[in-house]
């Protein structure tokens, strides 16, 4: 790992003034960045250890529950409010990573972990979110974890993050900190398509601070399934967070549909969401949403089984929720 | 508990060359952790993490070096009594906070319970992983979250051993489990 300089400030001021400067990064729990900058993905020559400043708390609101930025992945599973409000989230929480990891990551940090790519981990491969206009890989590389929907010619990676599917789901905002003042970024806007600028991935600004997260409580029945290669402690091949609420007879009112594992950003479906309204949650029901979401896949070499994988995922998934 | 010579080995075997100061690049400054109960202050350069720091500056082996990326476990340590991998936080991050490694659990010659049972259920093989299944297995009874088989095999997910002796690990966190309620 490069060598860099190490500031640890105890205002969000000190860490913005700090935070805009070239070469400067901030580091939360420091289990993504540590990784990218020990295999040269990445160098800094300024980090800025974040967890001094008051963004540490986990509050609920009238609406629903307010993450701090720095709050630590376990503690918001853990948290009483965030369980009874919003199962949804603790259980996707609790899917992702490991226990130990899970004590140290952070919040922000974990919408703002890069894509688990190989060709992106791998400095000595022609990647465009890594060095833009090197080549993408994938495309005719080994493409068994990429995206089927929304890549572009330029980059096919996909998010890994198993939270930010289900804040998707839940219509989560990001609030946010910049030199030009705070801003408040729905969690839909906040991702962005590689189009031919793959190395912008979200909407933040340079030097700009995630403050906290907001959760609605959605009072929808949810659930949250996640296909891995083993058992546990694996990132996601396909996931799906479902969120359904169901008047008389069973018919569907409102449905709430995201993925993880199929394209570059987190994925949400309203073509699927609005094959379900208005209609019991019935097996044909069900199967034509899965259809609904998967007409714009455009599969490459190695991954044309997620099609079929992420259709039987979102049957499981609303299956349970009948 | 492993004779000089082995430590020897495995020190050699795992510690990665850190490398040369690049010219120009910040030095090392003063960085001071409570490890099992001592307070020592080292010249640590900032990219120094608390594995690397652990094992090369203050000469605490035990804490092992699997994969140095998060993966393996085996550089589990506790934060304030919660459990972490080492590989993932830089030394100069955890200065205020309690920090135990392996070599903090026993009591004297008396060992901890969660390692007394890991001898009684044969927990180990090669014994490389075995430090940080101990680790986190003392915090993953202290979280209540050894109850079942199943939950034991969750909630110890995060140390993995290429030895596969899981069903003798999960065996000695059950038996530690139960020996402490
Ligand atoms: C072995 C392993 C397995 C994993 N498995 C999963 C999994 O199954 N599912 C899953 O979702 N994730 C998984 N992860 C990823 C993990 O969740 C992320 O590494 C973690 O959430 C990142 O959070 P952090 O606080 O450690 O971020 P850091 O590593 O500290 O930071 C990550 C990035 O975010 C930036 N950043 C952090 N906080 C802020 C802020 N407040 N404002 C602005 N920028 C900020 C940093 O500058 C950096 O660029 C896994 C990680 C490991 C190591
Ligand atoms: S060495 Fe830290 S997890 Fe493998
Ligand atoms: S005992 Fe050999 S790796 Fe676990």
């Amino acid at each position: 790992m490069q060598n860099f300089a190490y500031r640890a400030p105890a205002s969000t001021t000190d860490a913005l003034r700090l935070g805009t400067g070239t070469g400067a990064r901030y580091i939360a729990g420091g289990t993504d960045l540590l990784n990218l900058m020990k295999d040269g993905v990445q160098r800094h020559d300024l980090i800025i250890d974040l967890n001094r400043l008051p963004l540490h708390d986990i509050t609920p609101t009238t609406t629903g529950v307010r993450l701090g930025a720095l709050a630590r992945m376990a503690d918001v599973a853990a948290h009483p409010q965030v369980r009874r409000r919003l199962p949804l989230l603790a259980e996707t929480l609790l899917a992702g990573a490991s226990p130990q990891v899970r004590n140290a990551a952070t919040i922000g940090g974990n919408l703002l972990q890069r894509t688990r790519c190989w060709y992106f981990r791998d400095a000595s491969m022609p990647c465009n979110k890594r060095e833009p206009g090197s080549g993408c890989a994938a495309q005719h590389g080994q493409n068994r974890w990429h995206a089927i929907i929304g890549g572009s010619a330029h980059c096919i990676a996909v998010h890994p993050s198993d939270l930010a599917v289900a804040l998707t789901a839940l219509d989560a905002t990001v609030h946010t900190l910049g030199s030009g003042g705070a801003r408040t970024i729905g969690i839909r806007d906040f991702y962005r398509l590689p189009g031919d600028t793959p190395q912008v991935e979200t909407a933040l600004r340079s030097g700009e601070l995630i403050t906290a997260v907001d959760v609605p409580s959605t009072g929808l029945t949810g659930r949250y399934l996640k296909v891995r290669d083993r058992a546990t402690f694996e990132f996601a091949v396909v996931s799906v967070a479902a969120l359904i609420r169901t008047g008389g007879g069973g018919v569907v009112r409102e449905a709430r549909l995201a993925f993880g594992g199929i394209a570059p950003v987190p994925w949400r479906s309203a073509e699927a969401e609005r094959q379900l309204i208005g209609r019991r949650l019935d097996d044909a029901a069900i199967e034509a949403a899965g259809r609904a979401l998967t007409l714009p896949a455009a599969p490459r070499e190695h991954n044309a089984f997620k099609v079929p994988l992420v259709r039987r995922a979102l049957a499981t998934a609303l299956g349970g929720l009948r | 508990m492993f004779s000089t010579s082995r430590r020897t080995v495995l020190k050699t075997a795992a510690a990665a060359p850190i490398p040369a100061l690049l010219p120009g690049a910040p030095a090392s400054s003063g960085v001071t952790l409570t490890v099992n109960g001592d307070t020592v202050t080292r010249q640590l350069e900032p990219r120094v993490t608390l594995l690397d720091a652990l094992r090369e500056d203050l000469g605490l082996t035990g804490t092992k070096k699997g994969c140095d990326r998060g993966e393996c476990g085996a550089c589990t340590v506790l934060v304030d009594g919660r459990r972490t991998k080492s590989c993932l936080t830089l030394a100069v991050m955890q200065q205020g906070r309690e920090i135990t490694t392996i070599e903090g659990l026993a009591d004297g010659d008396r060992l901890h319970p969660v390692q007394a049972a890991f001898i009684r259920h044969d927990g180990f093989q090669c014994g490389f992983c075995t430090s940080g299944q101990i680790m986190s297995a003392v915090a993953c009874i202290r979280e209540g979250h050894a109850g079942s088989d199943d939950e034991v095999r969750e909630w110890m997910s995060g140390n993995l051993c290429r030895c596969g002796c899981y069903p003798n690990i999960v065996a000695a966190v059950r038996a530690a489990a139960d020996e402490e309620q």
